[in-house]
């Protein structure tokens, strides 16, 4: 059982009305990963995780979680993974503690043993101190930091991590990616998805990028850094930048993009740009190494989704 | 809507999770909430029972005040298992996401609404049952046969639930409600007998009257409340189980519809 996918989907689609939002899904899971699911908004990555935890049907394909078909064993499955979804959902009329040990019901899980795991989680969340308070009172951070707890009540062998640390600010996402990665230590396997690129790079030993409903590239991020795109960015901005792309940037750098006023040279030899740039001094500019969300960026385009 | 939303509840004891957390929140509140589920039913009690009162001889051979008592007794459990069914519901919906929480763990929508159902059913109990304690005080109730009006509160808790879980399901805001309120619940008040016998009304408000659910529920109590078995009890009993079954499931497979797409 160690060995087996936590969570293998074959052919996973989902339509609502004439409309294919997940068409046609393949992920394999390896115990003790984390594994990043990536995209842009409406990209089809909370339809799959609702899929995933049989909270809807699909219209074909197969999903197996922790051994159970999902959705005929939803309910087994959800008995063993833990949900940070993407919007608070903390009960507001409780405490922190009564929020774990309300949550810890929902599993039939005896008050005995809840009574044994709350501390600890309380200890986790960095709460213990505010045990009694209502939740009201709590800063994003905590809250966040108290859904993350929550999620582990029923100690879960599979977390499903929907976009968790948007809308924190850095000091918050940083104690939330520290968690994780001790999570992982203690081999947890955890689905993240998220549109922080920084975040899928920290922690994700393989990501997916999904847009319009299917999974255009993956593997490890490193590897796909190096396959997609260039290793270098001069970022130029400025009035001038979009000019001076024109006429110098396409010509020294493998690609140029360009987002208003602000030009993206990818290249493998920046050393002509920066050269450049240094010696005019009229236009900003920042040399750094390509990422995957320059990778995300090329193979999912630079326009808007709502 | 498809027929899989149409399909049998699938029933489990799980609800029982969501019935004791709703339980959690209103002990905090209990006090409170208590009084205010009384202060209604009671202020129409005396304000019409004695004011009124005072004006009219007897009604159906009761005192205006002790027919009133069994009206109010159904009248109250049906606003309470509204609102419950209905603001409360919608919140821990639509405004807290808390049945999606409760949905990540392993419950299903069925657990979800079969608790929330139960649940605005006994918070609806308590309110009927404080009414008729206080009636009992009073000296309104003389008939031992009263204790059969104790789950014909709740029988008619569940049928209120389940038509606020309808509303509850097909709700855009808390705005909506107010149509509920204003075409079903103030009609339901004013032409099921509760302020005064259904006999008195015309003919045709009659025959529609007798398509609501509070009628029979008032049928029903009236008869056992001063110490008479009601006739045809069986189909008022029949016609409140039917609403509270059919609505029920009607909720469960519109919520079906809204919240597992």
């Amino acid at each position: 059982m160690n060995t087996a996918s936590p969570l293998n989907v074959a052919g996973l689609r989902k339509s609502y009305g004439d409309k294919e939002v997940v068409c046609g899904i393949d992920l394999a899971l390896q115990p003790g990963e984390c594994f990043g699911l990536l995209g842009p908004n409406g990209a089809g990555k909370t339809t799959t995780l609702r899929l995933c935890l049989g909270l809807t049907g699909p219209d074909s394909g197969s999903i197996r979680v922790l051994g159970h078909e999902v959705p005929q064993q939803g309910r087994e499955a959800r008995a063993r993974i833990g949900v940070v979804p993407q919007f608070d959902n903390l009960d507001p009329d409780f405490t922190i503690r009564e929020n774990l040990r309300v949550f810890g019901r929902y599993f039939d899980i005896p008050d005995s043993t809840l009574q044994e795991r709350i501390p600890a989680l309380l200890e986790f969340a960095g709460l213990s101190s505010r045990a009694d308070t209502r939740i009201q009172t709590l800063s994003g951070g905590m809250k966040r930091r108290l859904t993350l707890a929550r999620a582990l009540i029923n100690d879960p062998e599979l977390l499903f991590l929907d976009e968790p640390t948007t809308g924190l600010d850095p000091q918050a996402r940083h104690v939330i990616w520290e968690r994780l990665r001790n999570l992982l230590k203690q081999g947890k396997t955890l689905l993240l998805t998220t549109h922080f690129m920084e975040e899928a790079e920290r922690l994700c030993s393989r990501i997916a990028i999904m847009d319009h409903g299917k999974i255009i590239s993956g593997g490890d991020p490193r590897a796909l850094i190096t396959q997609h795109v260039e290793p270098h960015v001069v970022e130029v901005y400025g009035e001038g930048a979009p000019g001076w792309g024109e006429t110098f940037g396409r010509r020294h750098a493998e690609r140029c993009e360009a987002t208003g006023e602000t030009i993206f040279c990818y290249t493998s030899d920046p050393a002509p740009l920066v050269a450049d740039l240094d010696s005019r001094g009229d236009l900003r500019y920042l040399h750094r190494r390509a990422n995957i969300e320059d990778v995300f960026l090329k193979l999912t385009g630079r326009d808007l989704r709502d | 809507m498809s027929a899989q939303h149409w399909s049998p509840p699938r029933l489990s004891l799980r609800f029982l999770h969501v019935w004791r957390r709703n339980l959690l929140v209103w002990r905090k509140l209990a006090i409170p909430s208590m009084l205010g589920n009384l202060a209604d039913p009671l202020l129409y009690m005396f304000g019409l029972g004695y004011g009124l009162g005072r004006m009219l001889e007897d009604v159906g051979g009761l005192s205006y005040i002790a027919f009133l008592a069994s009206g109010v007794i159904c009248s109250s459990t049906m606003m309470s298992a509204s609102f419950e069914a209905m603001y409360s519901a919608f919140s821990r919906m639509h405004m807290q996401k808390t049945w999606d929480a409760i949905l990540n763990a392993p419950l299903t929508l069925d657990d979800v609404l079969l608790g929330e159902w139960v649940w605005a059913a006994s918070k609806s109990f308590l309110s009927g049952s404080a009414v008729l304690i206080v009636a009992a005080v009073l000296g309104l109730v003389p008939s031992p046969l009263a204790i059969a009006v104790i789950p014909l509160i709740f029988l008619t808790g569940l049928a209120f639930a389940g038509l606020g879980l309808i509303m509850t399901a097909l709700s855009p805001s808390y705005d909506f409600f107010m149509y509920y309120f204003t075409l079903c619940v103030t009609p339901m008040m004013l032409l099921c007998g509760v302020f005064f016998p259904l006999h008195e009304l015309p003919a045709a408000a009659q025959i529609a009257a007798q398509a609501l659910p509070l009628t029979h529920a008032v049928a029903l109590a009236r008869p056992l409340v001063n110490g008479t078995v009601p006739s045809d009890w069986l189909l008022h009993v029949a016609v409140l189980a039917a609403y509270a079954a059919g609505s029920a499931w009607i909720a469960l497979a519109l919520t079906r519809r809204r919240l597992l797409q």
